[in-house]
């Protein structure tokens, strides 16, 4: 569990406009062999970035220069498929804060904010805007402010408001904890357990 | 007021408390643990110095990581014995129920659950692997979550959870002859697409999904997940009692006829609403394939793969780029491409039933010579019975061999990795780019279709030789 602080975020993006990007790419099953959370990003979409040799492949975004930064910007309903956490960290493991996409499949999502990498959820419409922004000016800034719910390019000014669960939302500004919280509560699941038998 | 929903029921009950504006506490029943998705968490409970709150309530296998040949020896694979060590030694220091390599209740997750009747109606079940879906089948609210949530289920036996949206799939007629379960959830999953089921807890039902054998309704509710939905439930029935009746850990006796009785309450009202209802006509469920890298790519095997103007212009790139990698033309015929790997096992299909249908189908038969073809069983008591019921020598007569039980190729953590560039029909649950080994290539069918297409050695449509 984390308890890393998001409040906001200023960077340039990497885009990845493809679809169903399902958690085999993000982690494929043959690196989830470790017992600890760290070190998975080396792995991170790994047959995508990597040849056979295990040498990079030059078209593949994350080996171009071009685009850096903390954010990942992918196409409709990124995180599909298998329930690995190993995707989520992976993700933060090699360095993004924030993915942003106009569609997350549910457990993906629910990892993501476990381990306070921020999911935003934006339009259709708007995640156009954003690979446009980003492909014709590869150092165009994303703003992610999670305070306001707001994704804006900083220099159009263009931007839009995503949704987050106000609890979760509360957990990643102030770095709170979900097993913290469940532990406070031990006292109210022995209830409910009697009250059952 | 409006009825409620049978997941709605079962939801509620468990529900702890609830969070302003957030997700409920849901209170987990069973938490089924395997050795990929849980390392990370017992080191989480250790680091906070506590202990699993409800042991008892748990159980664990390792199943994702193990061979499916010499299982008596130990474990080639560095990374691979290190994990299954590592969870043999987390359930001792922590009381966990292990059934581990060689023990009769060893197997995949989802298949010993409901043989060991560890599965019931109405209990809230969840397991760090997105296809604990497969549990639904019994009535029961279960689903896959992260190690976080793992974690949180070993120190606090809830779960933090927003509540899905309910959606009701029903699906009437009796299906023709060679059509089965796993063409009907393929047909339902082509319908939706594989995303069309995220944020929903969906709930099967109609003549055709009551009409399933358990295995059956194992099958669809296990791929629940692949068009995103959280999780599949049916609700129970006789059949559903008859399957439960005298497992392992099943009640006995009076307290039985007691769990039948409130068992038979569990069922969506009348007038229960549903955020979403689809209906389907089992009249149009044929032999099903996937042609592409989602479960949601799939089409009858007589038909051909859709022309590119037949896809929604915003996904054509998507579309174009998964039949790429398959190396198949849009527009042209699906059966009939040579086929170099079967796959019959997982989760979805590696219960006994499966076998029986397979060795019943290649009974005088014979398996294409090129073709290579693993035959997995879901769990020790799967193997058993198929020797047993003399179904491993009808295989044997036939070309195959039963290996032994575990997740094997439907993901490939193992050895069991079909090379680059080769195309399996396979009976598991997922056709992603590189799923059954680095540069694999997967169709996604029945094991009727597995079956025929091992012995003819090309994509078959299985009513061609019935």
């Amino acid at each position: 569990m984390s308890s890393e602080k998001f409040k906001t975020l200023e960077s340039p993006a990497v885009p990845l406009p493809i679809e169903n990007v399902d958690t085999d790419q993000i982690i494929p099953a043959r690196f989830l062999k470790a017992t600890t959370r760290e070190g998975f990003g080396e792995n991170l979409f790994r047959d995508w970035r990597f040849d056979k040799s295990g040498a990079p492949k030059e078209d593949f975004v994350l080996n171009k220069n071009t685009y850096t930064g903390k954010i990942l910007v992918a196409g409709k309903n990124f995180g599909s498929g298998s329930s690995r956490e190993h995707a989520a960290w992976a993700i933060h493991d090699y360095g993004f804060k924030v993915v942003v996409s106009s569609f997350f499949a549910d457990i993906f999502k629910n990892n993501a904010l476990n381990n306070g990498l921020l999911p935003v959820q934006v339009s259709d419409s708007f995640l156009l805007t954003l690979f446009k922004a980003i492909e014709s000016n590869s150092d165009t800034q994303i703003k992610v402010d999670l305070e306001a719910q707001l994704i804006s390019i900083v220099a159009s000014g263009e931007s839009e408001s995503f949704e987050i669960n106000p609890y979760k939302k509360e957990c990643l500004l102030n770095g709170y904890d979900d097993i913290d919280y469940l532990l406070r509560m031990k006292e109210k699941i022995v209830q409910f357990e009697k009250s059952r038998s | 007021m409006a009825g409620k929903t049978l997941f709605d029921k079962i939801w509620d009950k468990h529900v702890v408390d609830e969070i302003d504006g957030g997700p409920s506490v849901l209170y987990i029943d069973r938490h089924l643990v395997h050795e990929v998705t849980s390392p990370q968490a017992f080191a989480g409970i250790e680091k906070r110095g506590i202990s699993l709150f409800r042991p008892e309530n748990t159980v664990a296998t390792p199943d994702h990581n193990v061979p499916t040949i010499d299982q008596h020896l130990s474990i080639k694979d560095e990374l691979s014995r290190f994990q299954v060590n590592k969870l043999t030694e987390n359930c001792e220091k922590h009381g966990v129920t292990l059934y581990g390599l060689n023990h009769p209740y060893h197997g995949i997750v989802h298949v010993i659950g409901p043989e060991l009747g560890i599965t019931q109606p109405g209990l809230t079940m969840v397991c760090g692997d997105s296809h604990t879906s497969t549990h639904g089948a019994f009535g029961s609210v279960a689903f896959g979550i992260g190690t976080s949530e793992v974690e949180m289920v070993m120190a606090t036996q809830c779960i933090l959870q927003p509540k899905p949206k309910k959606m009701l799939i029903s699906v009437d007629g009796e299906l023709s002859k060679g059509v089965t379960a796993k063409d009907v959830v393929l047909y339902i999953i082509a319908k939706i697409s594989a995303s069309g089921g995220t944020g929903y807890f969906i709930e099967y039902a109609g003549s055709t999904i009551t009409s399933l054998s358990m295995e059956g309704r194992m099958t669809v509710c296990n791929m629940s997940i692949e068009s995103g939905a959280r999780g599949g439930l049916i609700a129970p029935d006789e059949t559903t009692f008859a399957y439960i009746k005298g497992r392992e850990f099943a009640p006995k006796g009076a307290d039985f006829d007691l769990a039948v009785e409130r068992w038979k309450l569990l069922k969506s009202d009348e007038d229960a609403v549903f955020d979403e209802e689809l209906h389907f006509d089992a009249a149009d469920i044929e032999p099903m394939i996937t042609y592409g890298t989602n479960p949601g790519m799939g089409a009858k095997i007589k038909d051909e793969i859709p022309a590119v103007d037949e896809i929604d212009k915003s996904t054509r790139e998507s579309y174009k780029k998964s039949l790429a990698y398959m190396g198949f033309e849009a527009g042209s015929p699906i059966a009939g491409r040579k086929v170099d790997y079967v796959f019959v096992g997982s989760c979805t299909n590696g219960r006994i039933e499966d076998l029986r249908e397979v060795a019943q189908f290649v009974k005088g038969k014979r398996k294409a010579e090129h073709v290579t073809a693993w035959l997995v069983p879901g769990s020790k008591q799967v193997e058993e019975q198929a020797h047993k019921e003399g179904i491993t020598e009808i295989l044997e007569a036939a070309g195959f061999k039963l290996r032994q039980p575990g997740c094997s190729a439907c993901l490939a953590m193992n050895d069991d990795k079909v090379p680059e560039g080769m195309l399996a029909v396979a009976t598991s649950n997922r056709n992603f780019e590189g799923r059954q080994g680095p540069g694999s290539r997967t169709m996604l069918a029945s094991p009727l279709t597995a079956a025929a297409s091992a012995v003819t050695g090309e994509v078959t449509d299985p009513r061609s030789l019935l």
